[in-house]
């Protein structure tokens, strides 16, 4: 087979151009794929690594307060195995030389020594020295950002008391591995931090003696979660135990879970839609190039050439695009993944990440190309090869040429014979005609996906911080506090306006579902944080009942007019029935949403808030973040402009830059379909074009036939690339739907126009290419030669 | 060329037909015919006579739709098998191998692969063949030793044709079936190529089938066979075959 393979090198290097047009669809193809798989190894690796090194704990308790000596009783629960108990605060930083007020959590440690669960992983210095109350681990992210070391000073409110802490090391906690404000979308390292001081020296400042407020556990194995849930709530609700939580209810580890999720679809749907647009265009391809071959094929066949020899030539011929394809792929698909493993290590700080393509990515993505290259090739292939030879030999039928049904459509002054060859051509091969529609169609609709993510997470994250968050800093107070607080705060410097809210903790119940979540108690008509319905308009607040989420009262199944049981975590635990009155349309987050007053009445109290949000004077900011400082009873501070601008932030760098992958993708799909139409009709035109040439005609004028069909097909191909972009988009966007977001399902004018841009942008690059060819057709070689 | 040499085809009432959109043509009427070992045959006709329908069902690129055709291979102490292979009820793996090992094919159009050279485009049958010529060898046959390493687009036409024949007969072939092959020559190139077949037949044994329109040609075969309208009008045995170089038209 030596001389055969020799041609197949030749043929190769004569239709490098069409080669490689499919190669990058394939290569596109692998690349999601690796990019996909490569990121999830390494993320799920350095998560479960950090989480079983670090002995991350299994479930979680907050509480009002507990004694220690609950403990040994707590240890006997069926199931329990390491129990730990530690004093949890909201702390107020001040960083020396930084305006802006710093909200944290602060944990406590065992005096001098590591957690038995949630280990701290030590980047620098050390954790704080038995006995000293005034030395702080703090997390690596929020040192990072400010540059801090071990030996700096910060200043802290805890429990409205005013102490000074020295930074005794910097690090990281398997529990925060994702640093977030409650309040908050995205971490805002600059403006969240998480700190750990001595067990004994927190529970002073916090007024914990003797007592805890929080609680980790492990699980023994076996042990049923459930069980050790219900246990646990049965025997802490007396001491203010909002219920135990799984790691599932942490927001760091639910976020991870989420982000590794949308890799997980990433590496299903993506490559599977371009792997599919490689088989079908090397069908397409190679039933062309097997077309032009036919005689040579004949030729072949009647020297003795057994069909198997034949098959296995031009499959090699396929298999070798295919696999330049691959290779191609795992090398962008490795670039790819090493920028976005940068971006993640930033972004979810584990201590050591791993990065290598895995072996099984590359054997997965090797079978997966080449089972789309066996379906792409074996008809054509197969189909070439089974015809007898002397059929083969003999000069193909004039093809057979009709008016098409095309050409009613358009006036016959305004076609031309230009324009009736075009029409001509496509309605002989109706389905070749439809499959370059549908290939340009799916690159078109990639395009759509692109750029509908972009602009929908542009409007979610319009949504939630123009229309539903309009204040511009939220205060949260250390316990509820008499509603007279936020007639005080409407007079310090630069406060525009105030409005009060409560928060309360509940689990809401439907039938066998429940969901823990609060209730917010606003004003019947709030300013600052809107309610909105599904067209957007604020609602106002019911006398009695709630509203809730669209999304948490269809997690719920529950419809308005039903009525929801309310297990209140805080207070009396009383249960409570409540009407659903009102769906609320919002992209960020989830919750239950009520009067103030009624909210009041509920819980039997006098008018009390959990909070105010403010409005204020841009000017003055530096005064009353100085002012606030004063304020002991504020726990947290949440600046609302700076965490949009943190989601902007982010959201420019990882979305933007899959997004360009994307489109990047995209355009060489619509690429590829293109060339290799324009290629092949080239060729199987090269005669006709010749003799219009030899004619007189001018090259501007041939050139009409051959770009005319890259018009009209690329044309047709734009509205059903819209389609196709909207049914996926669709798809993905229920995919992507949880209670954390939600992204909303816009389509704009520019992403519609930015798709049908794409794909007119790869259309003129083929056109001039095509162009330029037909200046090179030498004319007397073609007419002679035979067809 | 005398009668009494083995036969290689034996054909009964060949008839073949094709189905071409709603019109029916008959290619082959039923055609009888032999061919002995050794001999040139040229078989002439009009476009339409079926000449070409017949060398390719006699090469096994085609089967007849009804009829007999016997092939009886040589076997290696020179005679033939008395127990031929019927070609018209034959598998595709069976023709497959009769053209792999017992047929050399010259084409019209020469239809060498224009992405291989001229000594490639010979390797294309030796690689497959049982006891193939070396390529250079074949090529000098046919008076190419100096263009091994063209490809197609760097040679004339009577090269390229040369090349085919070099080809066809590289695998030393017992039958070597010619369509047309001086069709798309001018004179001198046409006549150096009937130069090259003459002299294979007659150096080598190989039975040759030349099918053509050039009535002059016939002047150089044993025996002519006139195909009209799918059947065989009439068969005349030459006394003496012209050389070719003694040709003209």
């Amino acid at each position: 087979m030596k001389t055969l393979d020799r041609k197949l090198y030749r043929d190769l290097w004569r239709l490098k151009g069409q080669a490689l047009a499919i190669a990058l669809v394939i290569a596109s193809g692998v690349m999601t794929l690796i990019l996909a798989v490569t990121t999830l190894e390494s993320l799920t690796g350095a998560r479960d690594r950090f989480y079983t090194s670090h002995h991350y704990a299994e479930l979680f308790v907050d509480l009002k307060r507990a004694p220690l000596g609950l403990l040994a009783q707590l240890q006997q629960l069926d199931g329990v195995n390491l129990i730990e108990p530690r004093v949890r605060a909201a702390v107020r930083l001040a960083v020396p030389g930084y305006g802006d007020p710093v909200r944290g959590q602060l944990l406590s440690l065992p005096d001098g020594r590591q957690p038995l669960l949630n280990h701290l992983h030590l980047k620098a210095g050390s954790l704080p020295e038995p006995g000293r109350d005034d030395q702080a681990v703090v997390s690596d992210a929020f040192a990072e950002a400010h540059g801090l070391a071990p030996g700096d000073r910060l200043e802290a409110i805890v429990n409205g008391r005013h102490t000074q802490l020295t930074i005794s090391g910097i690090g990281l906690s398997p529990e925060y591995l994702y640093q977030v404000a409650p309040t908050d979308m995205m971490p805002d390292y600059r403006r969240y931090a998480v700190l750990w001081m001595n067990q004994r020296a927190l529970a002073q400042a916090y007024g914990m003696e003797g007592a805890f407020n929080s609680l980790t556990l492990t699980l023994q194995a076996g042990a049923s979660e459930a069980d050790v849930i219900d246990a646990l709530d049965l025997a802490l609700a007396r001491y203010g135990a909002i219920g135990a939580q799984t790691r599932h209810d942490q927001q760091s580890h639910r976020f991870i879970e989420e982000e590794l999720n949308q890799q997980r679809i990433t590496a299903t749907v993506l490559p599977a839609i371009f792997l599919t647009v490689s088989a079908f265009l090397l069908n397409v391809v190679m039933g062309r190039i097997i077309q032009t071959q036919r005689e040579q094929l004949a030729v072949l066949k009647a020297f003795g050439y057994r069909d198997t020899e034949l098959a296995r030539h031009y499959g090699l011929l396929a298999g070798a695009i295919v696999l330049l394809g691959w290779a191609v792929g795992v090398v962008l698909g490795g670039w790819a993944a090493s920028g976005l493993a940068g971006v993640y290590r930033e972004y979810f700080r584990f201590p050591e990440m791993q990065f290598g393509v895995p072996l099984w990515a590359l054997a997965l993505s090797l079978l997966v190309t080449l089972l789309a290259a066996l379906a792409g090739t074996w008809h054509a292939v197969w189909r070439a090869v089974g015809r007898p030879p002397a059929e083969a030999m003999r000069p193909p039928a004039p093809h057979r040429f009709r008016r098409s049904w095309l050409e009613s459509l358009v006036p016959a002054a305004l076609l031309g014979n230009e324009g009736r060859i075009v029409l001509r051509n496509l309605a002989r091969h109706p389905l070749k005609a439809a499959f370059s529609v549908v290939g340009i169609a799916l690159s078109a609709g990639l395009l759509v996906i692109g750029a509908y993510q972009l602009a929908a997470v542009d409007k979610m994250i319009d949504q939630q911080y123009r229309q539903v968050l309009q204040m511009d800093m939220e205060l949260t107070f250390n316990e509820p506090t008499p509603a007279r607080a936020a007639g005080e705060l409407r007079h310090l410097p630069g406060v525009l306006a105030v409005e009060s809210w409560r928060r309360v903790p509940v689990t809401l119940i439907h039938g066998h579902r429940h969901y823990r979540t609060s209730l917010l108690g606003m004003a019947q008509e709030p300013g600052m944080r809107q309610v909105l319905d599904g067209q957007g308009r604020p609602q106002r607040l019911p006398e009695s009942g709630v509203m809730l989420t669209r999304h948490l009262a269809e997690q719920l199944d529950v419809q308005v007019g039903d009525t929801l049981e309310v297990a209140v975590m805080e207070g009396r635990r009383q249960r409570l029935s409540l009407p659903l009155t009102a769906l609320v349309d919002e992209p960020l987050g989830v919750g239950a949403y009520l009067q103030l007053g009624a909210l009041n009445a509920l819980m039997h109290e006098g008018p009390a808030i959990s909070g105010a949000w403010l409005l204020v004077d841009r000017e003055r900011t530096a005064e009353l973040n100085a002012a606030l400082w004063e304020l002991p009873g504020v726990a947290s501070i949440g600046l609302l402009t700076e965490a949009e601008q943190g989601i902007r932030d982010y959201m420019d760098e990882t979305l933007l830059m899959v997004a360009v992958i994307f489109v990047g993708i995209a355009s060489s799909i619509a690429f590829g379909v293109i060339y290799n139409n324009a290629r092949i009709a080239f060729a199987e035109r090269a005669r006709e074009l010749a003799t219009l040439q030899v004619l007189g005609y001018k090259r501007a004028e041939v050139a009409r036939i051959l770009l005319g069909e890259i018009a009209l097909l690329t044309l047709a191909a734009i509205p059903l690339g819209w389609a196709i972009g909207v049914f996926f988009s669709h798809l993905l966007n229920r995919a992507f739907t949880h209670d954390l977001f939600r992204i909303p399902l816009v389509f704009t004018p520019h992403t519609f126009g930015f798709a049908a841009a794409g794909v007119l942008v790869a259309s003129l690059l083929v056109a001039a290419l095509v162009f330029r060819r037909l200046g090179r057709l030498d004319k007397i070689r073609v007419l002679k030669a035979v067809e | 060329m005398d009668d009494t040499a083995e036969v290689v085809f034996h054909a009964r009432g060949l008839k073949r037909f094709y189905q071409m959109g709603e019109v029916t043509i008959q290619a082959l009427r039923g055609i009888d015919l032999e061919l002995r070992a050794g001999e040139l045959v040229v078989m002439l006709g009009a476009s339409g006579s079926g000449k070409s329908t017949l060398l390719n069902i006699l090469g096994g690129l085609d089967s007849p739709s009804e009829g007999t055709l016997t092939y009886f291979p040589r076997r290696s102490d020179g005679a033939h098998e008395r127990l031929g292979l019927d070609l018209a009820t034959a598998s595709q793996r069976e023709l497959t191998n009769f053209r792999r090992h017992h047929v050399g094919f010259v084409f019209q159009f020469y239809n060498l692969i224009s992405s291989l050279t001229a000594r490639e485009n010979v390797a294309v049958v030796t690689d497959i063949s049982r006891h193939p010529l070396p390529p250079e060898e074949a090529l000098a046959l046919v008076g190419l030793e100096h263009r091994l390493d063209h490809f197609p687009s760097q040679l004339s036409g009577g090269e390229q044709q040369r090349v085919a024949i070099a080809r066809a007969v590289a695998k030393q072939p017992e039958v070597l079936l010619c369509d047309e092959p001086t069709g798309a020559l001018d004179f001198q190139t046409g006549i150096r190529v009937l130069e090259v077949l003459e002299r294979i037949n007659r150096e080598t044994g190989t039975t040759v089938a030349i099918i053509t329109h050039n009535e002059v040609i016939g002047d150089m075969a044993d025996r002519i066979i006139r195909l009209r309208d799918g059947r065989v009008e009439h068969w005349q045995a030459n006394a003496q075959r012209r050389l070719p170089q003694e040709l003209r038209w």
